[in-house]
């Protein structure tokens, strides 16, 4: 199955000031885990966010397209990242998303991908 | 000879969720339709047995009604949770639900057992859906039968239930029992389920009682399931223990007028000498397992109470020692307040009341009837009247369930005099 592991963190209280040893640090945190699900064979893509205040929300009512500025939703954590896994089951999946440095930090929501050549 | 419907009865009890198991695993992992074929399988018993008379066999009667349901589903082509081949899926049902040769018992597979159990309280499902599910699943409990016993409409329960088996299969819930690194973390998490169902039952104060004790019941089977699928863990040995002595004192907890009976008033001859002895010894065999974890020490607790045999030959030194322990190794306010209680027991109400004074000013406790309550019964020993009134008043401002209040306008009373 594949999974999305997505990473929320709290954009306003950034955990890391921007350039500074604790953010070169996490930086290669980053590195290394996304090496190591390359070699591991679990990586299927990924990619960082930017802040939720480039983000815009679409919406279809009754047909019609309603386009709104912002995030889907607004909480602590904002959503800042995700990896697109492939993973055996919801065990393994959930075992290599508490390995995402911001796990640690923030939180990451796993939510399984609709296949859709499975369906009847 | 016993009636069909005693017999059925027993047989579901027994077997139902044993069976369920492993049709489970052969259909692929699709708990609705496992679901549904063995309920099939009895539903067919119910109607035939009492025509055609019981069956020499009857747990191999209804496996073999079960077996034929199951592949019935797949030859109708039905969609199951993973694909399967058709004949493959055949040829494997047929192999792992064999009804057992004349005159033996059907073994289930304990692994099968140990896979549902698992998956019933795999963390990823929120704890009243796992609770729901186990005791739907493993012990065969109607969707009514649970909603009555949590107090909600059985619409919601219903609801719960869907809504846990369509997780299970839309997110990849592995029918599967967790590898050895996890395994320690996941039994934890079956541990506080079945510790849940147990303490619904046993703490509950309103509601309908005959299906509270049935609770009770329920996870003492749960907890007897996991020890002896688990037989090398120490604390499922010591949350049986635990529930064992509390469930032993269940017929002197409650007063004729439905009221509670606090352990030193209780009539000690009422507590079951069976579950106390079989509570004892998981208790040794925990310890002999190096289990040293808070379901362990609870399980000393009670075991030192359920050793006493009058209020007075009570250990409460070593009470207060396994209290202190506990306060470490999984510290709370609940847990604080009761090692107070033990503390002014062993050591002189003025000690424990420092500590209940304590906890009181750290303001984590504030609207929990069970602190001034336990404030007032030390100030009344220590002769403190007028503070212990109205530490009384305060605890029945708070006081939520009838019961309680009950007993705590008794102690009121007593105190003024009237």
């Amino acid at each position: 199955m594949r999974y999305v592991l997505a990473i929320y963190e709290n954009e306003k209280k950034m955990s890391v000031p921007p350039n500074s040893d604790a953010e070169r640090a996490m930086n290669s945190e980053y590195f290394a885990f996304t090496e190591s699900i390359k070699k591991s064979g679990n990586l299927v893509g990924g990619e960082a966010l930017q802040p939720t205040s480039t983000a815009t929300t679409v919406r279809i009512r009754d047909g019609k397209r309603l386009t709104t500025d912002g995030p889907f939703a607004e909480t602590k954590e904002q959503l800042g990242g995700f990896y697109l896994i492939e993973a055996e089951n919801l065990d393994q999946a959930i075992a290599i998303a508490s390995r995402i440095p911001g796990a640690k930090t923030g939180c990451v929501e796993v939510r399984p991908v609709v296949n859709f050549t499975n369906m009847g | 000879m016993s009636t069909p419907d005693a017999t059925l009865e027993r047989t579901y009890r027994e077997h139902y969720g044993r069976i369920v198991a492993t049709v489970i695993r052969v259909l692929g992992g699709d708990f609705a339709a496992a679901e549904e074929v063995v309920q099939e399988a009895f539903a067919d018993a119910l109607t035939q047995w009492p025509r055609q008379g019981i069956p020499h066999e009857p747990q191999a009667w209804v496996i073999r009604a079960a077996r034929n349901k199951a592949v019935d589903r797949v030859r109708r082509g039905v969609r199951l949770g993973t694909r399967v081949d058709e004949l493959e899926a055949v040829a494997r049902i047929e192999q792992e639900l064999a009804p057992p040769p004349d005159g033996t018992e059907w073994q289930a597979i304990p692994d099968d057992t140990l896979r549902l159990l698992f998956t019933c309280c795999h963390p990823s499902l929120a704890p009243e859906a796992q609770v729901a599910l186990a005791l739907r699943t493993l012990c065969g409990l109607t969707t009514e039968e649970i909603a009555h016993a949590f107090l909600v409409p059985p619409a919601t329960m219903a609801q719960r239930l869907v809504r846990a088996q369509r997780k299970i299969r839309d997110a990849g819930i592995p029918y599967s029992v967790p590898e050895a690194d996890a395994l320690g973390e996941r039994t934890h998490g079956v541990l506080h389920t079945v510790y849940l169902v147990f303490s619904e039952g046993y703490a509950a104060t309103d509601g309908p009682e005959l299906l509270r004790v049935e609770l009770c019941a329920e996870a003492l089977r749960l907890g007897r399931l996991a020890r002896s699928l688990l037989p090398r863990d120490a604390e499922v040995a010591s949350l049986l223990a635990l529930m064992l002595l509390h469930h032993s004192r269940r017929r002197a907890r409650v007063a004729a007028d439905g009221g509670l009976v606090l352990l030193d008033r209780q009539d000690r001859s009422l507590w079951d000498c069976e579950e106390i002895r079989e509570g004892l010894a998981q208790l040794d065999a925990a310890l002999a397992l190096g289990a040293r974890g808070p379901y362990t020490l609870q399980a000393a607790i009670a075991a030192l109470h359920a050793q006493a045999q009058r209020p007075e030959d009570t250990d409460w030194a070593q009470i207060a020692a396994l209290y202190a322990k506990l306060c470490e190794l999984s510290p709370g306010p609940v847990v604080e307040l009761n090692r107070a209680a033990a503390v002014a027991m062993a050591h002189g109400p003025e000690h424990g009341l420092a500590l209940v004074d304590d906890l009181d000013t750290s303001g984590r406790l504030t609207d929990y009837h069970l602190l001034p309550a336990a404030r007032a019964e030390l100030l009344r020993r220590l002769g403190r009247d007028d503070e212990a009134v109205a530490s009384y008043r305060r605890a029945l401002s708070l006081v939520r369930t009838e019961p309680e209040r009950r007993f705590l306008e008794e102690r009121l009373r007593e105190l003024l005099g009237t």
